[in-house]
């Protein structure tokens, strides 16, 4: 019985809702006559406002999705949408919608941070001011300090500062923090929470899986070239539903771990073996994500 | 329609009014030369060094007669003009490029909507800045020195200007397709400067043209240089100095021939192997 092909309509529906879709991606490359696929693979869908962490260890192919998604690169394989276009073919009024803070940036040096916002404010219609943008990032006092004289946290948030230059629908942040102090990632947390607040949406790739779960609404994680697993970071790679671990000191002062499925139980169990008094040093604990994730890609648990 | 809002999130991107391409052009010019005029190395190398050649060359061999009644000292220095056209287009362009590339900027404007031109044009408008500056230190510097004189008529100021026009356009598309061979930023210099020396030294900049072995000046006649220094010399020198050329003659057809080939021979190897991206990255 033929089935009647909806999926044209659904399809347009999608891209109106999502800021990236990716199905099929694939990206190899050769050196010395050995072939690669850096990308194999690749499905993956953004919705617009969100935040999205992709993870992934190093040439795990992270950097080569996203710098395909900016533009940077062309696919071998596969169908791209950013924002409604295919970034091989689009052009400089696509441009005008991205922002994109790239990793380990040194140029501009002979330039002072509002010397530098000024100049970036003539690429796009509708540009920030500088002062509006040293006020959001936290640079305000430093607009006639050279680039060469910032902190390298402060150099990061000029990074920042230039990737939202042009009001972006969709923001690229590749790995943003690298070298931050922890106060300042708190700072800078806020700052994009507030980005996402005023309906940017951001793919940031990072490092550091407490910056994925505080900051993503969801992550996908990439291993290989391939996406293993797109979910809310308290519910990947089964998360929620994880044997959970309970310790305590027992009176021979012995550090004892239980795993159990059931920790309310075994608490219980162990308020009756302590008579209702305060049991040493306990704690029930779920992995966290940083443990589910060194599982996902094959790391063993330490 | 309400435009009066101010909050950030009425203003969506590309909502606004667009840029001219002039006035984008405009802004990179103005963040080149200041970045250009902090960076005390090119300062001293690009603006300082030529001046400093012509009055150590006019120096020491100063006194020693050419051709046509005039000086070594005079005969230098529209060849250290030259020197001066290609150390602020060619040398410039090729070292700084690399260097963009390695340190990410291209990348980053890659990124952004500003046209591929803009970058181009504020490169060009850079040059023409500290070009301008070279030619008028170094004239003057030949006028007091050494005994130069400005363009006797009009036709020798039109040559003049046609030819830093065009040798400014030609070695700046040389310095641009040049600045994709360095692999790395830091590379540039060891591999431009030699270049530089060497054409300078059989182009008649550093010894007068007429000095060098027949071979060699047939092979600084297949480079542009030759023929930018020899068309200098036409519109700053008397008449009868035109003996101290090979061919006895200014032979102006031959040097804006010349020039003009060399300009389309570096647009084409300019539109083929430009590159935004560093080898190093990926």
């Amino acid at each position: 019985m033929p089935i009647p092909d909806t999926s044209e309509q659904s399809g347009t529906i999608s891209a109106m809702t999502q800021a990236v879709q990716v199905s099929g991606l694939r990206k190899t490359y050769t050196t010395k006559k050995v072939t690669t696929a850096a990308v194999d693979g690749v499905d993956l869908s953004i919705n617009t406002g969100e935040i999205f962490a992709l993870l992934g260890p190093n040439g795990a192919g992270k950097s080569t999705t996203v710098e395909i998604l900016e533009g940077y690169r062309h696919r071998d394989a596969g169908e791209v949408s950013v924002l409604g276009e295919d970034p091989q073919t689009a052009g400089t009024r696509w441009r005008e919608r991205i922002g994109i803070v790239l990793q380990n940036t040194k140029d501009l040096s002979l330039l002072t941070v509002r010397e530098s916002l000024r100049t970036f404010s003539y690429y796009y219609p509708n540009a920030r001011g500088a002062d509006e943008l040293m006020e959001l990032v936290g640079l305000s006092g430093k607009a006639d300090a050279k680039l060469t004289a910032l902190s390298g946290g402060q150099r990061r948030r000029m990074d920042v500062a230039l990737g939202i230059i042009g009001r972006p629908e969709l923001l690229f942040l590749d790995e943003p923090t690298t070298g931050f102090d922890p106060e300042a990632r708190r700072q800078f947390w806020d700052l994009i929470r507030q980005l996402r607040a005023d309906g940017t949406t951001i793919l940031l790739t990072t490092h550091y899986l407490d910056e994925a779960e505080a900051l993503a609404d969801r992550v996908g994680v990439i291993n290989a070239g391939k996406v293993i697993e797109v979910n809310t970071p308290d519910r990947l790679g089964g998360r929620h539903g994880a044997e959970a671990t309970v310790r305590y000191r027992d009176p021979s002062g012995e550090l004892v771990s239980i795993g159990t499925n059931t920790p309310t139980e075994t608490v219980r169990e162990l308020m009756q073996r302590f008579d209702n008094a305060e049991i040493p040093e306990l704690t029930v604990a779920r992995p966290s994500l940083e443990d589910v994730y060194l599982k996902m890609i094959g790391v063993p648990a330490a | 329609m309400s435009s009066t809002s101010q909050t950030n999130t009425s203003v969506r991107a590309g909502s606004g009014r667009r840029i001219s391409l002039a006035a984008m052009c405009r802004a990179r010019a103005v963040a080149e030369i200041k970045a250009f005029l902090r960076q005390k190395e090119s300062v001293v190398f690009t603006l300082a060094f030529p001046v400093i050649m012509l009055v150590l060359f006019g120096t020491i061999f100063g006194s020693n007669k050419a051709d046509g009644g005039i000086n070594f000292a005079t005969y230098f220095v529209p060849g250290m003009i030259g020197a001066g056209i290609l150390a602020s287009s060619f040398q410039t362009l090729a070292i700084q490029i690399p260097i963009e590339r390695d340190d990410g900027l291209l990348k980053r404007l890659r990124g952004t909507p500003m046209p591929k031109a803009a970058y181009f044009i504020g490169k060009v408008a850079m040059v023409l800045f500290v070009m301008l500056l070279e030619i008028i230190l170094l004239t003057v510097v030949g006028m007091i020195m050494f005994g130069l004189k400005l363009p006797v008529d009009a036709n020798h100021w039109l040559v003049l200007i046609a030819l830093v026009l065009l040798g400014t356009t030609t070695l700046t598309l040389l310095g641009i397709a040049f600045s994709s061979l360095p692999r790395t930023g830091s590379s540039a210099p060891a591999l431009v400067t030699p270049i530089a020396l060497v054409l300078q030294f059989i182009s008649g900049v550093f010894f007068p043209f007429y000095q060098l072995p027949t071979w060699l000046q047939e092979v600084a006649a297949i480079f542009p240089l030759k023929w930018l220094t020899q068309g200098l010399r036409y519109a700053f020198l008397p008449d009868a100095a035109k003996g101290n050329e090979p061919a006895g003659a200014w032979e102006l057809g031959k040097v804006f021939g010349m020039l003009g080939l060399w300009a389309v021979i570096g647009m084409v190897l300019c539109l083929l192997t430009f590159r935004w991206r560093s080898s190093n990255d990926g």
